[in-house]
């Protein structure tokens, strides 16, 4: 009884990539695949030259994805050991439960406030273009996984042993010294891990983008061109796709899974590896 | 033969730590003021318009004006929708991981591993996947059955992780001393194992409806967009933070009623969160004074 419970638990991510690959199988049946990456434009509804290039989007994707991990990883990073070495301890503990509310900030709320607040503000930089762009897109999203790159780092700063820290001191070491040389490059770990998962969420991520990014379907050839990420076209797009389009947009959806299940994949078979004792996932 | 000579690290100049202090004081500064400029524009735009009125009635001129009733009793009734799949599915699948199989053996490592990369499916998917599957295939359509069954799906992994570390984390020789009672494993864990493991499942609840409360892309191609006084569970009905996208998305000049309803999701989630945080500290508390 509880067995069958565990195995519809366990199944159900099977369950999904089955859905989308038996929903996606008219594309993949009609070998339109290659269009899919050959294909230079999207525009699956037109009815004289219907086409299927989704490269632009998913450049759009990792685009955006790195940029947002970019300005997020300084400032988690620095913020992090700021409140491990240098703040007292009540701003950090202060800190780390600011922290952990916003991580549960809905991302449809970044997403509307960017296009208040940010959008406005890049329109003032640049101000022959729309302001929805790949920069304000990377900062929204930027701004999102910032709690859980700074949570991660802090985690992984406090599990250095105190041993080593002390002995840097003893060494003569200073802070600034200790941070760089011994703190940092024992909690490489965890950081990584933390910005892995960052950008495992920031890929996947729909409503912080979908309202700031421009939504056109372009490689951007400067940071305020408009965008269109894959997870966008599937949630403007699928509305009212029907028949191939709507295979294909599966087909996207397909994609992304693959790819997100890779990265914590790999994240799980690298903490399994270097800590055996915990046995890992 | 003499060992090399280790390289002498020169002491960091005390400038060096003024500048990493800087930086990181700056750092911590601009992310507590990014969130502080986040929530203050909200209040500001918003909390002029939250009164009973705004949270019983009904959505006017397309959410130009009017309340939110019908969107709260939707939401409530897709969470409810949510829980009463991901308990019994959750805590079931946990119990099974950590009573019936050994630690570590193939089937308990496939099912965590599935469970696991659960976690990592995109949630835009999950709302394709509840559109095909409770939608069409088990024909529920867009019902606030279809949206909360699809959130069940995504806060899934959070239920089990908590709710089987709660287990793995009772003490180790509860189990022989029940059996040495005489009492049968069911007995077991429905009057021992479970009400000392619930106060780490009620945390993982509550952590599952904070993250359910803030989803919207799951939702719009599963709950849909009705605005209507919900009557059933097979009725549309549009969650809060499907209102504020849709606002954001269609309805141009919306901007106060969508910060007012992006404020009370704010609020109702601040305290789930809240909550589950007390809760996990109060319970820590308490099992380190026993201990």
């Amino acid at each position: 009884m509880l067995g069958l419970l565990a195995l519809v638990a366990g199944g159900m991510v099977l369950l999904i990539v089955w859905y989308l690959f038996s929903n996606a199988l008219p594309v993949i049946e009609a070998g339109r695949l290659a269009a899919f990456f050959t294909d230079s434009l999207w525009q699956p509804r037109s009815q004289r030259d219907p086409q299927f290039g989704v490269v632009s989007m998913l450049v759009a994707s990792f685009l955006v994805t790195l940029l947002a991990v970019a300005l997020a990883l300084p400032v988690g990073l620095a913020g992090a050991v700021f409140h491990r070495f240098y703040a007292p301890p009540v701003l950090e503990r202060w800190n780390r439960r600011m922290l952990e509310l916003l991580i549960g900030v809905p991302s449809v709320v970044f997403g509307f406030w960017g296009l208040m607040v940010i959008v406005p503000l890049i329109v003032r930089l640049a101000p022959h273009t729309s302001g929805q762009s790949l920069l304000a897109a990377s900062i929204v999203l930027g701004l999102m996984i910032l709690p859980i790159i700074a949570l991660t780092s802090q985690a992984a700063l406090q599990a250095v042993p105190p041993a080593q820290l002390q002995a840097a001191a003893g060494l003569g070491m200073g802070r600034a010294r200790t941070i760089w040389s011994v703190a940092l490059p024992a909690a490489k770990g965890g950081i990584g891990a933390g910005v892995l998962l960052a950008l495992a969420r920031a890929i996947g991520e729909t409503m912080a983008v979908v309202l700031v990014c421009g939504n056109i379907p372009q490689i951007p050839k400067s940071l305020f061109d408009g965008i269109r990420p894959v997870t966008s076209t599937i949630a403007l797009e699928m509305g009212y796709a029907t028949a191939s389009h709507k295979a294909l947009l599966f087909c996207a959806a397909l994609i992304l899974v693959l790819f997100t299940a890779l990265l914590v994949g790999w994240l799980s078979f690298r903490k399994v590896e270097s800590d055996p004792g915990t046995g890992g996932a | 033969m003499t060992p090399p000579t280790p390289r002498a690290r020169p002491v960091a100049p005390v400038w060096l730590d003024r500048a990493l202090a800087f930086a990181g004081a700056t750092a911590a500064l601009l992310s507590f003021g990014l969130f502080a400029w986040l929530v203050w524009d909200l209040a500001r735009l918003g909390l002029p318009r939250i009164s009973w009125t705004f949270l019983t009635g009904e959505i006017e001129d397309a959410g130009r004006s009017g309340g939110i009733g019908p969107l709260l009793v939707s939401t409530l009734l897709i969470l409810v929708c949510c829980l009463a799949l991901v308990i019994p599915l959750g805590t079931g699948c946990a119990l099974w991981l950590s009573e019936f199989v050994r630690r570590g053996s193939l089937a308990a490592r496939l099912v965590t591993g599935g469970v696991d990369l659960l976690a990592s499916v995109p949630s835009i998917v999950f709302g394709l996947f509840g559109m095909v599957f409770f939608g069409q295939t088990l024909k529920m359509g867009f019902s606030i059955l279809s949206g909360g069954l699809t959130l069940a799906c995504m806060i899934l992994p959070i239920l089990v992780r908590t709710t089987l570390s709660a287990l793995e984390a009772l003490p180790a020789d509860l189990r022989p001393a029940s059996a040495g009672l005489g009492l049968t494993r069911t007995t077991s864990i429905v009057k021992l194992l479970l009400p000392a493991a619930l106060p780490g499942i009620v945390v993982g609840i509550t952590l599952g409806i904070g993250r359910a409360l803030s989803e919207t892309a799951a939702l719009i191609f599963t709950s849909g967009y009705s605005i209507r006084w919900p009557s059933s569970f097979w009725d549309s009905g549009r969650a809060l933070s499907v209102h504020i996208y849709d606002l954001t998305l269609n309805v141009p000049q919306s901007g106060a009623m969508a910060s007012s309803t992006a404020l009370v999701l704010l609020a109702l989630i601040l305290v789930v969160n809240s909550a589950a945080v007390a809760l996990s500290e109060h319970w820590l508390r308490r099992r380190h004074q026993t201990s």
